[in-house]
């Protein structure tokens, strides 16, 4: 049963799978670092993406790599209008409506999809989507290993951007002390709206990643977005480090348990983690702000 | 008992309906506003008096109408007396989960997403468990008898939705008006003050939230009953966590009427979106999104507040009159 030979290759496809978790996290939890809000149109504007990276596909011939470039940005203003004039001008500063208007969006977003698009779950054949690479004795899905590395990649960029630019240092200074911040003349609804907009910059390049090598129709971004709400809380709200780690510990938890009790079941393990951390440690492991 | 007699004459109004009409349609249309109206008026006890959003009260519908099928199903219970006791399941559910998570101190964002997750859990539990028919569901058995909770035509049911109904919006008046009430809107409005002013802020929240999933669940056990089917995406699936917000939030949180007013208002819209487009997936979703949103930016308290806000409007503009006059 816990011979390596079986043990070390679901270990690592659960790191693989982790990594767009993490992705998916981490666009969740800056948002919550900064605007103190889970967004709970987040799973739908990751399916909103998978479906722009569909068509881009279908229509223009390009490949969901290539596709990231344009997506990215394309999401990351979708992000900071949505912020800037829908969220918050309609929630008057109320962290309840908040959580209102965000779920308001999210049925709207999704039902868009469904009225525009049906049910049909879509894919797209890509020849290198079954390529595999070897790792030891286990072989990864091609795609999957370019996940996790740009997985990695988008962590650094942000790192840098938080640490060194100027944008990233006013984020941080809301984060902080939001009324502060607004002294020193940092203009707070802009910043509000970027840091949205980088949140959902991030499902942008999760859908590309996603794309080759799994399905979109619907629903389909809701499956990753309760875990990354697991994530989330377990690595502690608006704690960047916890949303990575986080991801892939909950990416080979999800394996490790699919292996051993079946796939459904798999699915519970997840949701029994995210219940019990909410219940005995909500600051969950690293407990920080971003 | 003055404050209840409002509640009597709308509910009487609504009983004179059948007069006028017996349609099934219009029946149908009815029955089902009023199920969503008990399912709302359940979540606005918690939510709307105290302030606690639950995201999941799916938990508490699926557990009334599982609770309702599988009494019947697998133990021969009465379907009335099954029904009693679904809401009680109910009851049980929204205790243990209340008294998990408020002991915890889970409130705002949390309490939004561990309601979620409890759903979530029990949902994909129902999908995989046998006693729950898995996958495929439970059908009730066809017995059109009064004594089993099943009728040849739907005016017994729509007056068993009334009643429900009438029942539901008594209690939440009698709680508004007690000394319960009080805190309860007192830990919405301030948490750390009414703690500091000596209210057991988690008993209250766990009693609130009990009493709530003992509604909600009773509109699980009529959903039961009238469709004679159920499965875990009915049963535990988000929509019903939506819809139970949804009627309150429109027609007015933490008001007595607004579940009721605010599920004639998203049925109403739902109704017109199906006849402008000829029933087409999600678009009565994407009206109640955007009306959600809307209400929170422009009707922060819903219908109800705006009835209350224009009368308001109507009363300066004739005292201003008034007041004109009488300088002459």
């Amino acid at each position: 049963m816990l011979s390596p030979v079986i043990l070390v290759p679901a270990l690592l496809n659960g790191l693989m799978t982790g990594a767009i978790y993490a992705l998916v996290a981490l666009g969740l939890t800056l948002i919550y670092g900064v605007l103190h809000i889970i967004n709970f149109a987040h799973g739908a504007l990751l399916t909103a993406a998978m479906f722009a990276a569909f068509f881009a596909h279908k229509l223009f011939g390009l490949d969901p790599y290539v596709a990231a470039a344009g997506l990215t940005p394309l999401f990351f203003f979708i992000g900071y209008g949505l912020q800037r004039y829908v969220i918050g001008p309609a929630a008057h500063g109320e962290d309840r409506n908040i959580l209102l208007v965000t779920l308001g969006l999210a049925v709207v977003i999704e039902n868009t999809l469904l009225y525009a698009f049906r049910a049909d779950t879509r894919t797209i054949n890509l020849p290198y989507a079954f390529e595999v690479v070897e790792f030891g004795n286990a072989f990864l899905a091609k795609p999957r290993v370019i996940a996790f590395g740009t997985m990695v990649g988008v962590a650094l960029v942000l790192w840098l951007l938080m640490r060194f630019t100027d944008t990233g240092k006013a984020i941080r200074a809301v984060a902080k002390e939001k009324l502060g911040a607004e002294l020193s003349g940092i203009d707070v609804a802009h910043i509000y709206a970027v840091t949205f907009g980088i949140g959902t910059a991030c499902l942008a390049i999760a859908a590309c990643l996603l794309l080759p090598t799994y399905y979109v129709n619907p629903h389909a971004g809701n499956a990753f977005v309760l875990v990354a709400f697991t994530v989330v809380v377990l690595g502690g709200m608006g704690s960047v480090m916890g949303a990575l780690l986080g991801g892939l510990f909950v990416g080979v938890v999800e394996s490790l348990s699919g292996l051993y009790l079946g796939e459904s079941l798999g699915q519970i393990g997840i949701f029994v983690m995210f219940i019990l951390v909410l219940l005995l440690r909500p600051s969950g492991m690293f407990g920080e702000r971003a | 008992m003055k404050g209840v007699s409002p509640i009597l004459v709308v509910i009487a109004l609504l009983a004179l309906v059948p007069i006028v009409t017996t349609s099934p349609v219009v029946l149908n249309f009815l029955v089902t506003t009023l199920m969503i109206a008990l399912v709302g008026q359940g979540w606005n006890l918690l939510g709307g008096y105290g302030g606690q959003y639950s995201f999941g009260h799916a938990a508490f519908f699926g557990t009334g109408a599982y609770a309702t099928a599988i009494l019947q199903l697998r133990y021969g219970v009465n379907a009335w007396l099954g029904f009693a006791a679904a809401i009680a399941a109910g009851a049980l559910v929204g205790a243990i989960i209340g008294a998990m998570s408020f002991r915890a101190g889970l409130k705002g964002s949390y309490f939004a997403l561990v309601t979620l997750a409890f759903a979530e859990v029990l949902r994909i539990v129902a999908s995989v468990a046998p006693v729950t028919g898995a996958g495929v569901g439970l059908l009730i058995k066809l017995d059109l008898r009064p004594e089993a909770f099943q009728f040849q035509s739907r005016l017994p049911f729509y007056f068993i939705a009334l009643a429900l109904v009438a029942a539901s919006l008594i209690v939440v008046r009698l709680i508004e008006d007690s000394r319960f009430g009080a805190y309860l809107v007192a830990v919405r409005e301030n948490e750390e003050a009414a703690k500091a002013l000596g209210v057991n802020v988690v008993v209250v929240k766990f009693t609130a939230m009990s009493v709530s999933a003992a509604i909600t669940a009773a509109g699980g056990g009529f959903y039961a009953q009238y469709f004679l089917f159920v499965d875990s995406g009915i049963a535990y699936g988000p929509w019903i966590s939506i819809e139970a917000l949804l009627a309150p939030i429109i027609g007015g949180a933490g008001t007595v009427f607004g579940p009721l007013l605010g599920a004639l208002v998203v049925k109403v819209l739902g109704e017109i979106a199906k006849l402008l487009t000829g029933d087409a997936p999600g678009l009565d979703l994407i009206i109640y999104g955007g009306v959600l949103i809307l209400v929170v930016a422009f009707a922060p308290r819903g219908i109800a507040g705006l009835i209350v806000s224009v009368r308001g409007v109507f009363q300066k503009a004739r005292d201003t009159a008034a007041l004109e006059r009488s300088r002459g």
